[in-house]
């Protein structure tokens, strides 16, 4: 593995099968009397969040925490960020602290890129969201989910071991154009073998799209039939003026989920979400709820994979992590 | 002292070629059937008995002893594995590795008398891990070790409750357990280890050579 997550790119298959394998080892521990390993006593994790987040952040937290390692948690709102402080300064103070590895959230794409390269810090740099490019750790943890759903029955997790997505057809809905979810997705689910589709109004679909290795379309209902997955993408309201789609109510219509369009889906197929969702919007309460969805299971999920993550990037010979830098 | 010394032949011939058979199949069949009996007279009986193989090459060998223990008492004898990875303290030394698997019998371990099974001792820093990766686990009653081969060289205090074969060995050297569930043959060899970083190999403790 590379040194750094930066991109789900930076994943071979055999990495991003090392990362689901051990993860669904470490998922085990949540059995157990006491959950946690020593593996990263005495190392420190820094969560850099620029930008807001719960789940994303609270899963590091207990990944870098069930690990044994010394978690600082760092948020823009109140630190020497709103003071006009610069990346690089915040990320000096870091180093100097001695952090191991900075989980990073940014809304600038690629501020973990210069992070990692800069030269500012040695530790390792996880991406867990920069703007509108890349969130590999949600990636991985989707894929986990599939796997786990899709290719064992209920409760044989130890059967999903080393396999990987091949052939399976996923759908990924929604505003593609603002989602660094859908593209991590879309280059890992590629690398583990699956078929991705990506459904969105024209106007929600990034420009380039075309040379992304998946297929484009604009109709829901016709994709439905053959998914194995379809995963509801949050419309961003945040990102975007109101110059996307006519109404909430017409976006709602066409391209979100509802009961009438999950019974259209085949019996094994299942329903995700990154969250946070609108219910209403781009899912239907009925939809979130139901058996299908996996939206609760992909936040246990993401413990154990960032915790596989942060193990195999902290372990190992820092000399030969940086040999091959 | 072992119950073991009595079986500490040496079948080795003379000279040193660059591997050597110290156990065949037969040898290994016999040190298990030996070991099933030790344990059974020890804890007088099979009643609280828990193995534990610490992958990968432990495991089989825990369910050949378990197998032996029950032809013996005619009961079954819980068996699983104990993953020790985690708990290592060479991690940062060594590119990051794979987990194993680690498989609780159902009753657990809870007051037990837990019998940790692997292939080699060598350091002993295995062993450490387990025992951490057991305290994390449970509270056994107690715990016991039993091992294929004890080629000394400990860096820890531990040491073995059942030992298959004492193996006087040099740093220098590899000892190599062939097991037929995992290699598709039973034996135990030495190999001088001319290619090997014979510093390296030693600094980094390495137990078997499981690859």
């Amino acid at each position: 593995m590379k040194p750094h997550l930066l991109s789900a790119a930076d994943l071979t298959h055999d990495d991003a099968l090392l990362v689901l394998d051990t993860a669904e080892e470490l998922a085990r521990l949540a059995d157990r009397p006491i959950k946690k390993l020593p593996t990263l006593r005495g190392r420190t994790v820094v969560n850099l969040f620029f930008e807001d987040s719960t789940r994303t952040r609270i899963s590091f937290e207990a990944a870098a925490k069930r690990l044994s390692a010394d978690v600082i948690n760092f948020t823009a709102k109140g630190s020497s960020v709103s003071k006009g402080e610069s990346l690089k300064d915040t990320a000096l103070t870091l180093e100097a602290m001695g952090a191991d590895a900075v989980v990073v959230r940014h809304h600038a794409s690629g501020a973990p890129h210069r992070l990692a390269h800069s030269g500012w810090i040695r530790g390792a740099v996880v991406n867990a969201g920069d703007g509108t490019h890349e969130h590999p750790t949600q990636a991985l943890l989707d894929a986990f989910t599939m796997r786990r759903r899709l290719n064992a029955g209920p409760g044989d997790h130890q059967a999903t071991v080393g396999t990987d997505l091949a052939g399976r057809r996923v759908t990924i809905v929604g505003d593609v154009l603002h989602s660094r979810v859908a593209r991590s997705n879309v280059l890992l689910l590629r690398t583990l073998g699956a078929e991705v589709t990506l459904v969105a109004p024209p106007t929600l679909l990034p420009v380039g799209v075309d040379v992304w290795p998946c297929a484009t379309s604009y109709d829901l209902d016709g994709e439905l039939a053959k998914s194995d997955v379809v995963m509801m993408l949050r419309v961003q309201r945040e990102r975007m003026g109101d110059a996307y789609f006519p109404s909430a109510r017409e976006y709602s219509r066409r391209y979100g989920l509802d009961g009438r369009r999950m019974t259209m889906l085949p019996d094994h197929a299942i329903v995700m979400h990154p969250g946070p969702m609108n219910r209403g919007m781009e899912i239907a309460a009925e939809v979130a709820d139901s058996a299908r969805s996996t939206i609760v299971e992909q936040v246990t999920n993401g413990v154990s994979v960032r915790m596989a993550v942060l193990h195999l990037l902290l372990s190992g010979d820092p000399a030969a992590h940086e040999a091959t830098a | 002292m072992t119950p073991t010394q009595s079986n500490a032949r040496t079948d080795a011939p003379g000279g040193a070629p660059p591997q050597r058979t110290v156990l065949e199949a037969a040898d290994i069949s016999r040190a298990l059937t030996r070991i099933a009996h030790e344990v059974l007279e020890r804890n007088k009986g099979a009643g609280d008995l828990v193995l534990l193989g610490i992958p990968s090459r432990g495991v089989p060998l825990a369910h050949r002893l378990a197998a032996r223990i029950s032809a013996v008492e005619g009961s079954d004898v819980p068996v699983g594995a104990l993953d020790v990875t985690m708990y290592r303290d060479d991690l940062r030394l060594q590119p990051p590795r794979a987990l194993e698997h680690t498989d609780l019998p159902a009753g657990g371990i809870e007051g037990r008398t837990v019998v940790l099974v692997d292939d080699v001792l060598y350091s002993g820093r295995t062993i450490r891990a387990a025992l951490d990766a057991l305290s994390d686990l449970g509270r056994p009653g107690r715990v016991q070790l039993a091992v294929l081969v004890d080629r000394g060289h400990r860096e820890l205090p531990i040491r073995a409750d059942y030992v298959g074969k004492n193996l006087p060995t040099s740093t220098g050297e590899r000892v190599r357990v062939l097991l037929e569930e995992r290699d598709g043959t039973d034996s135990v060899c030495i190999e001088a280890a001319a290619a090997l970083g014979i510093e390296a190999a030693a600094a980094v403790g390495i137990e078997a050579v499981a690859r």
